[in-house]
This record gives structure tokens, sequence and C-alpha cells, in this order.
């Protein structure tokens, strides 16, 4: 205590707290701004929307009227896509996850592969829907059905999920997996059973970023060249289909006032579509993280 | 170890819930179907089935939308679709033999028909609508009323000069003009190019969009704005917008159909693929319900429907192509 210089603490105590006082509310007002931008949108979004919300909006076809317009296509196509997208992307993310995790050696070329799926999360949405027209729609002429449309979402969204599945896999410590080793678990037996296990939360905080930014991408499906004017449902995956994206834009481009209502109303249902999926993936992880 | 399984069983419930949402769509789907087929033998005799896909213009899709929702009910084991890709886009996947038809708010240029023959492709030009291109300004311009092409020449055309009212005509006023125009990847830009600016450069400064609302707002919130899009915006936002006369004549349902309003008055097509329409019955039928009914369901939605003529003679190519 006695090398402590008392008048110079004293002395700059008080500079020292003003600071501290600025800073927090520095940060403050950075979160109030956020929260006051999603307010505004929410109220906008609400009010003019709201009125359209029917049972008839979710029941009826795009219509030429806006009181008869509906996301019915819409919605059902948004839901096939994601009965697409959700499987393929998380299987092969967590996949290549593990397997660059847990098997792939350190050396330069899964250094170099690291490197570039990470690189990969960068690059814009319309580049990934110009890969599926060429690969998916024309090479394999899937035509611009679920099936293409959804394996180009599911290529866009990938290296998010990767990285993510990574980042878990990896904070899974050491000592446990050595532990299961200890006791004669096989490196298969440690991965389903100890890593992938406590691995979930992250997994999934991953996996629900990247399913909320590909239900809600347009770019890619305009590229693919997903219809918007369209009067029935999907029959299978090779049907051609139009999601909720999709719908808004078109409704927001019309001229007659009474459509942008219209489009308010469609993505209260994508964000109404947005909240249960994230609601189902924040169960599941809620479940599996009281395991450290 | 008892958690994993948990998580194995609720991904299999939860997958199990979505994929029953899917097979929930497509029952509601074919309950929905003999519904609709008891009604229609009264209006149509063949029940047809197959698909028709086109792609094109957002300016024609208004009076498609309004089309195919009207063919649904008629024929509702056809399957249309249309995308809105804009004019350019239709022709590049009706090149690609993607689609059945392009919709198009511009004459289809030599370098796509070249490339349309290259890949063998034979298409039929067909005229649904008129649109009538239109200048508006804001509400508080009270000096301008009418403009001569020359005018907009001056105006619109790129030459490195500050463009201001005053430059028109030195009663108005010594202020800057701000401009509003649709994208370069729309037929209502190429058509403007064309007619008005000999295809000049447009003025630098000049706000693009592809959506023609934001253009709308732009010119509703600037006095000295002025801007161009098609008949059917103009009409919607009426009374927030003031219509400028070219060469003297105010756009309206009559100059346009009259072709009294030159040279911005223009007429919307679709091109088919001949081979479509022969193969196909459902092209076919799909078409020549396109062209019975064009002129009405383009008045439904803001647009402005040919003399009859010229969709007889548009049924008559049809009937040729079968």
């Amino acid at each position: 205590m006695k090398y402590i210089d008392h008048n110079s603490v004293v002395k700059r105590m008080n500079s020292r707290l003003i600071v501290n006082r600025i800073l927090k509310t520095l940060f403050f007002l950075a979160t109030l701004f956020a929260l006051l931008t999603i307010a505004v949108l929410f109220y906008r979004i609400i009010t003019q929307g709201v009125g359209y919300l029917t049972p008839e909006f979710f029941q009826n076809f795009g219509s030429r009227f806006p009181a008869k317009a509906g996301v019915k296509a819409a919605l059902v196509g948004s839901i096939w896509l994601m009965c697409v997208v959700a499987p393929v992307s998380l299987i092969l993310g967590v996949g290549t996850a593990i397997y660059l995790e847990e098997y792939a050696k350190k050396n330069k070329l899964n250094d170099f592969i690291r490197m570039n799926i990470s690189n990969l999360s960068g690059v814009p949405s319309v580049v990934f829907g110009l890969l599926g027209l060429t690969i998916f729609v024309r090479a394999l002429s899937l035509g611009n059905s679920i099936l293409a449309a959804g394996f180009t979402m599911s290529l866009l969204i990938l290296p998010v999920i990767i990285v993510a599945a990574q980042e878990a896999i990896r904070a899974v410590p050491k000592e446990v997996r050595e532990a299961s080793y200890g006791m004669g678990a096989t490196k298969w037996q440690t991965i389903t059973k100890v890593v992938l296990p406590s691995a979930i939360p992250g997994i999934l905080t991953g996996a629900i970023l990247a399913l909320s930014r590909a239900i809600g991408e347009t770019a890619p499906l305009i590229v693919i060249g997903v219809p918007v004017i369209i009067q029935f449902l999907p029959e299978n995956l090779l049907s051609q289909f139009t999601a909720l994206p999709m719908q808004i834009y078109d409704w927001a481009k019309r001229p007659q006032l009474e459509f942008q209502n219209v489009a308010a109303a469609g993505i209260l249902v994508l964000m109404m579509f947005l909240i249960i999926m994230n609601s189902i993936a924040v169960f599941i992880r809620n479940k599996f993280q009281k395991r450290y | 170890m008892k958690n994993w399984k948990y998580l194995l069983m609720t991904t299999m419930v939860g997958s199990a819930l979505a994929l029953g949402a899917c097979g929930n769509a497509s029952t509601s789907e074919t309950t929905e179907t003999p519904a609709a087929e008891t009604e229609k033998p009264q209006e149509e005799t063949a029940v047809l089935e197959g698909k028709v896909a086109g792609d094109g213009s957002s300016t024609v899709a208004p009076i498609m939308e309004a089309i195919v929702e009207e063919y649904a009910a008629v024929q509702n084991k056809v399957q249309v679709t249309v995308g809105v890709s804009g004019t350019g886009g239709g022709f590049e996947k009706f090149i690609a033999g993607s689609t059945d038809f392009a919709n198009a708010s511009r004459p289809i240029k030599d370098e796509e028909k070249e490339k349309l023959a290259a890949a063998g492709i034979d298409f039929t030009e067909f005229k649904v609508a008129y649109d009538g291109l239109s200048l508006v300004v804001n509400k508080d311009n009270t000096w301008v009323d009418s403009l001569t092409v020359e005018d907009l020449k001056k105006m619109w055309v790129e030459d490195g000069s500050v463009k201001k009212w005053s430059d028109i005509n030195p009663e108005w006023p010594d202020e800057e003009i701000v401009f509003y125009s649709p994208g370069t990847d729309s037929g209502t830009y190429d058509y403007f190019d064309e007619v008005v600016l000999d295809e000049a450069d447009l003025v630098k400064t000049a706000t693009l969009s592809e959506d023609d609302n934001v253009l709308v707002q732009g010119v509703q919130g600037d006095k000295n704005a002025i801007g161009y899009f098609g008949y059917a915006y103009y009409l919607a936002n009426k009374d927030t917008l003031k219509v400028v006369k070219v060469e003297g004549v105010e756009p309206t349902n009559e100059t346009i159909e009259s072709g009294e309003y030159s040279p911005l008055s223009r007429p919307l097509f679709v091109y088919v693929k001949n081979s479509a329409v022969k193969e196909n019955p459902a092209t076919y039928d799909f078409m020549k319900y396109t062209l019975e009914n064009a002129g009405d369901m383009a008045e439904a939605v803001g647009y402005v429907k040919l003399p009859d003529a010229d969709y007889d003679k548009g049924l008559a190519d049809l009937e040729g192509l079968k």
C-alpha cells in the first residue's frame, strides 16, 4: 500500500468516473437506436398490414384485387423450401464440421479449406443464385423447382452452419473427450455420445441464424427464375413454386396503394413464420444447454 | 446419454411435423380440385392438363396476373407460372428455352432475335395492351404544363451541364431539375431511351430505381422533380402528382388508344414460342384465353386496351401456328 501515491489516485478518480459514465451512455444509446428502429418497423408494418391479415389471406392465391390477394401459394412454397433446406444444409454442414474438427489432420490443405469456407460466408447471395442457375437449374435440369431452389439456398447458408458448428465442436473441453477415450469409447462413440450432444446448443444457434437468412432471401430466387404469378400449390419436390419474399417484393412494387398494405401483411406472415421456427430451435437448444 | 436420444426424438418428431405440414398442403389442394372440376364442364368442354411457363416485364405482370387468376378458374389443371424478371431477364430465359412465352414492354431487340435464331426457337409476337409512358411533376410545380419531345431531350440527355428549369424556358425558375427514371434493365427505360433520347445517355444525376413506387415518392417529395413511368402508376397516384402534356396531349385512355399521345404510348407484348403452341394444347389454350381477355384485364389493372381488330389479328395468327 505504501507504494501507491494516494494523491494521484484521488486526482484522477473523477475523470475516470466521467469516462466510465460517458461510455455507458454511449453504449446504451447504441442499444436504444437498434431497439427504436425495430419498434418503428414493427409499428409501421403492423398498422399497415394487420387489417389484411384475415383467414382468407391464408386461403387465397394472388389476385389483382388487393382484398382478394392471399399468401397461400407463397406460404406453402416457403414451407416446402424449408423442408429441403433444413435437412440438406444441417446434414452437410454438421458433417463437414465434424470432419474438419475431429478427423482432418492439421496440414496446409485443410487450413486452406477452412479459410475458404469462412470466406464463402461473405459471398453475396446473388452469386449463389447464379451458381444454382448454372448447376441445378440448367446442368442438372431441375428447372425452377423446389429442389433446385432448396439446394441453392442450402449452398448459400452452408458456410454459416459449418463455421458455427466448428466453433461449437471446438468449445467442447478436451478433458471430456479424453475421459471418453479413457473409458474405452471409440472415436465415433465419442463424437455421437459426448461431443455432439454438448455442441448442440452452439450448432443450433448457427442453424437458426442461417435458416432465418434462407427464408428471407430474395435475390437467389429471382436469379433462378422462381415465378411470382402462380395459382396452384406444389405437388412434389420438382414442382414450381413461389416463396414469401418473392410475393412480398412483387406486392410492394405494385402501383395501387392498397397493395402496399397487402405487402405489409405478407411481411407479418413471414415474421410469424420466422418466430415460430426460431422458438422451436430455442426450445431444443435450452433442453441441451445445461450440460456444462 | 438420455438427452441425446431425446434430441433424436425431437428432430424426428420435428421433421415429421414439418413434412406433415407439406403433406397437408398437397392434400388440401387435392381436396379442392374435384369441387372446381364439377363446375367446369358447363364453361369449357375439353379438360386440359399441362404446364405453361412465362417470364418477363414487370409492367406486363399485373395484366398477366389477372389473366392467370381468371384462367385458373376455367382450366384448373393447367399450371401457369409467370415470373417477373424484367423484359431483358424474360428474354434471357426465353432464349435459354426455359419458358414458353416472354412478356415485354418493348419490341424484341435484334440481338435477342439473333440469339433466338441461334437457339433454334421460332416465335410469334402478340400485342396485348397499350401503356402510355406518363411524365409527371410535383403538385406544387406551377410552371410546367406541356413539354415537347425536343424539350424532353434537352432535359434528359447527359451533356455535362447542370440542368435547370430555366434552360428549357427562361420564364421558369432558375432551379436544378431533379430526375427520376426507371432502372436500366426495364423495358420502360429502353423505350424512353429509344424514343426520346435517341439512345443517348440519360442524365447522370437521375435517380434510377427498379421499383416505380420509389419514383412516385421521389416526385411527390420534391418541387423540382420530374419523372416518368407506366400509365398505371400515374393512375394510382393521380391525386398527388401532376401529369405533363407531351406535344400538347395529355395521356388518357382515349389519347393512348387512338395513338394521339405520341410518341410515348407504347404497345405491350407477349412473345410466344411457336413449337410450344403446336405441341402443347395447354399453351395454345392459355394464349387464346389471353388474347380473348387481355383487353378487359388490361383496363382492370390500369392499362389501355387495343382496338378489337388487333386482338382478332392476334387470334388469327395464333390459329395459324396450331
